[in-house]
Order: structure tokens, then sequence, then C-alpha cells
């Protein structure tokens, strides 16, 4: 899959979350991390990506199709991706099951019983079958966050976007969200993740995106990123970064 | 005996017990002191009357309630619509039914708007214009609900694909129902005291039926214990009731 940024620009009020950035993935990219400084853009970058922001200025195209900027056109392409946020993802009065079965039924068209099966499906695959009926209160951080993987991938998204998906998780948790994330990689899932788990990003994403104040600074296949960045503020992040894990 | 401190039912009993055990003997001690000279016997043939009023006055508060549960339904949804009209009217119509005493819209609503649309139906348009009055306080309820429904969990919604009236049916107003519950009850406790002020527009309920008790026979607690009493029998049960849903509802965020 091939994404390309044209001169991204999106304010919040005096904001400027983006300004004018853009990148260009390979043609064949399947994992994409957005690395870089807290604030530099990489949450508003993959809400732009996903169609849950549309920016003033500029375009994303996907495969060479443009994202549409109108409401209608959004909401359809929000429907194929699926997402994942730092915390509170999942809706509390509704159990983990209800949570991944709803979305189906109502925004996707499925039948109740074959949208129940599906979600049942995903909650095994995730080792959640037995917490199917529980609250996300009842539930910790890291199975909070596998289900609301696990809602993501239902309705088979053509994308899907992780945004910090584990930093509001302790290491125990956030090893078993990684995990789960890292054999969706493998099974060939197109993924775009904003993290900081350089580490991880390093193990699993073939395309780095590098974002400092709402610019991408660098975007290159992640083994040159990764072992020669060219850029000297990405150097220093990855340094920083590295020094302690 | 700390046993005497817990939620358990024995422990709750004895303590309803004594505690009014103590305000009858406060209350007792009271009347004896100003010395009250009780006429029951005056008042007995009024029964039912009282009890007509009593029926009125459930009836006007069970029409006003859910009339007012619609109005402050779709007030609360003017308010917060984008198309700048319709917000102006609801969030100007909600200050203007809460910022006027009732009073004044009943005399106005039923000897003015009422008259000149010729219906002259006093129980009717006693509740609705109660409904409306009610209906503007449960809109500001709703929306506090609606609003303390944080950003993420609407983002979460965008997310799974929902529209927007999708993201209000299944995630905004179930979780705002459960907030919004302990307010509307306290609002529909005070809309069946305030039915009382129909009166003023000739609907003869509980209060009205005890001033004519009262005043035939040159009584008052005789008339205002009962009344307080039949006001209770159903403000009390709607509180439980209320208490019980809450607790239906109820999930930790």
């Amino acid at each position: 899959m091939k994404l390309e940024g044209i001169n991204l620009t999106k304010t919040f009020g005096s904001h400027h979350a983006l300004s004018g950035a853009e990148f260009c993935t390979s043609d064949d990219a399947r994992v994409i991390a957005l690395l870089g400084p807290s604030g530099g853009g990489k949450s508003t970058l993959l809400r732009v990506l996903g169609c849950l922001l549309v920016p003033e200025i500029g375009s994303v195209s996907m495969d060479g199709e443009v994202l549409p900027h109108d409401e209608v056109g959004a909401l359809a392409e929000r429907r194929k991706n699926g997402f994942v946020f730092q915390g509170y993802n999942l809706f509390p009065h509704l159990t983990a099951l209800e949570n991944i079965a709803l979305p189906l039924r109502s925004v996707h068209g499925m039948t109740a019983p074959d949208a129940c099966a599906r979600a049942q499906e995903l909650l095994e695959r995730l080792g959640l079958s037995s917490h199917a009926n529980k609250r996300p209160s009842q539930l910790s951080g890291g199975q909070q966050q596998r289900a609301a993987i696990a809602r993501a991938l239902a309705p088979k998204p053509r994308l899907l976007l992780l945004d910090e998906p584990t930093s509001a998780l302790d290491p125990v948790m956030t090893g078993e969200v990684l995990d789960v994330i890292r054999e969706l990689a493998e099974s060939g899932q197109n993924i775009v993740l904003a993290t900081h788990e350089i580490s991880f990003a390093r193990q699993v994403a073939d395309w780095v995106v590098f974002l400092a104040e709402g610019k991408v600074v660098e975007s290159s296949a992640a083994t040159d990123f990764f072992t020669q960045p060219k850029n000297p503020l990405a150097k220093r992040y990855l340094e920083g970064l590295s020094k302690y894990r | 005996m700390t046993w005497l401190n817990s939620r358990s039912p024995l422990a709750l009993g004895i303590w309803s017990i004594v505690l009014i055990a103590g305000v009858s003997a406060a209350l007792y001690a009271t009347f004896a002191a100003v010395q009250y000279r009780w006429n029951w016997s005056g008042v007995w043939p009024y029964r039912y009357q009282f009890i007509s009023g009593w029926l009125t006055t459930l009836g006007i508060s069970l029409g006003a309630m859910l009339f007012s549960v619609i109005v402050g339904f779709l007030l609360m949804a003017g308010g917060r619509s984008s198309w700048t009209p319709v917000r102006l009217f609801a969030t100007g119509m909600t200050a203007f039914l809460r910022g006027t005493p009732l009073l004044v819209q009943l005399l106005i609503g039923y000897y003015v708007i009422a008259n000149a649309l010729r219906i002259n139906e006093p129980l009717l348009v006693g509740t609705l214009l109660l409904g409306f009055f009610e209906g503007a306080y449960l809109a500001e309820i709703f929306r506090g609900a609606v609003e303390s429904i944080g950003a993420s969990q609407r983002e979460s919604a965008r997310a799974v694909g929902f529209s927007v009236p999708q993201t209000y049916r299944y995630v905004i107003i179930p979780q705002a129902f459960r907030r919004a519950l302990p307010g509307t009850t306290g609002q529909l406790v005070s809309l069946i005291k305030d039915s009382s002020l129909l009166s003023v527009i000739g609907i003869e309920e509980l209060v009205q039926k005890v001033r004519i008790l009262n005043a035939g026979n040159y009584t008052a607690l005789e008339g205002y214990i009962p009344l307080a009493i039949a006001y209770l029998a159903v403000t009390l049960p709607l509180t439980w009731w209320a208490r019980t849903l809450e607790r239906r509802f109820a999930y930790e965020t």
C-alpha cells in the first residue's frame, strides 16, 4: 500500500498541529511507523490518514486515490478503517462482546448471529474468550486494549491505525499488546502505528515517517532509518530513546 | 458495636425506627406546646373530595411528566443543533421558561394564548404548560449529562464508523441517561408539587381541594397534614423507583 501526503496542514485554534507535512511511502509499504517527539503531529497525521480529521490544506492519497474531504465521503472511508487509541477506546456501558458486535450490526449490516459469531471469533483469537461478557471496567488495561484491537479488526479493515496503543499500559501489558500487533503485522495486515516504542517499531515497521513540529523531517524505509538516519533531529531522537532500552 | 453502623437491613431497620420515633416525638411535643385544637371530625366528610383532588394531581403530574421529558429532550437537542435559528429558538425558550414564574406562564398561557386559540380545556392546557415549564429544567439536566460524555467516547464512536445519529443512539444517550437520572428524578418530584399552582386556572387539584376543606371547617393542619402525606405517597415511591433504575444502569467508567 502506498501512502502519500501532500502539504498537509491542520490547525487547532492557533496551534499548528500539522504545517505542510509531506511524505510518500514506497509502493509496497505495509507497516508504517509514525515516530517523533510528543507534540510533533503524529496523532494528528494518523487521524488525517484515517479520515477522522480533515486537513485544512493539502491531501492524502492511498494507492493513488485521494481521500475525500466532505463528511459523507470521510464517514465511508472511516468505515473501511480500524482505529485503536491510547486508552478509553471501549464503550463502558457495553460488554466486550457488544463493543465488537454492535458496530458490525449497525455499521456493517451484519445479522445479529453473524456479528456475535465474528465477535466471539476475534475475542478468541486475542485470548479474551473468557472475558466476552465483562464490561471494560472489569478488564485490565492490556485486556481493554486487546478488546479494542479486536473491535478494530472485526470488520476486516483495509488499514489498521494505532495511536500510541501501549503508552497508558505497564510493561507487562505493553508486552501482551505488542505481541498482538506483531502477529497482525506478520499476517499481512496494513498498519499505521504512531508510537514511542522504538525497538518494537524497528522489529515490525517497513517504512518510517518521522515528524517534528508538524512537519515530516524524514520519510524512509525502516532499515535505512534505523541504521543511518539522515536527519540530525531523528538521529538525536533515536539515540535518546535507545539509551535505556 | 460496628454492626449498628453497617448497611445491613437490620441496622437500617433499627435506625429507621429510631429516627421516625424521634421525629414523631418532636412533632408531638411541638403541637402540644402550641395547644393546637384538632377537629378531625369536621374534615372527614370531605374525604371523597380529597381523593378526587389527589387523583387529579396524579393525572396532571403523570401527563406533564411524559410531556416534559419530550420537551426537555427536544429543547436539549435543539440547543445543540448546528442550525442557528433552531439553536437560538431552543436556548431562548429554555431561558424564558426557566426565567419567568410558572404562575405568570399559567395565567398568560391559559387566559391569553389558549383563549386566543379557542381552547377551553383547563386540564389539558394546564398539563401542557406545566410540561413546558419543567421540560426547560430537564433540558438543562439532559444537556449537562450529554456534555459530560467525554471527547474520547465521541472519537471512538466516529472511529468505529457511527454516523452522528448512531453516535447519539448507541453511545451518548445510553451513557447520558444514567447520569441524568438523579437530576431528572428531583425535577419530576418538583413537578408533582408545582402542579398545585394549576389552581390559578380553576383546576381543583389536591391543594385547591384542601383549601376548600379548610375554609369550610375553619381548620388548617387537619387538611395540610393529610395533604403532605398524600404528596409523599407519590414522591417517595418515585424516588425509590429512580434509585433502583440507577442501580440497574450502574457501571464504572
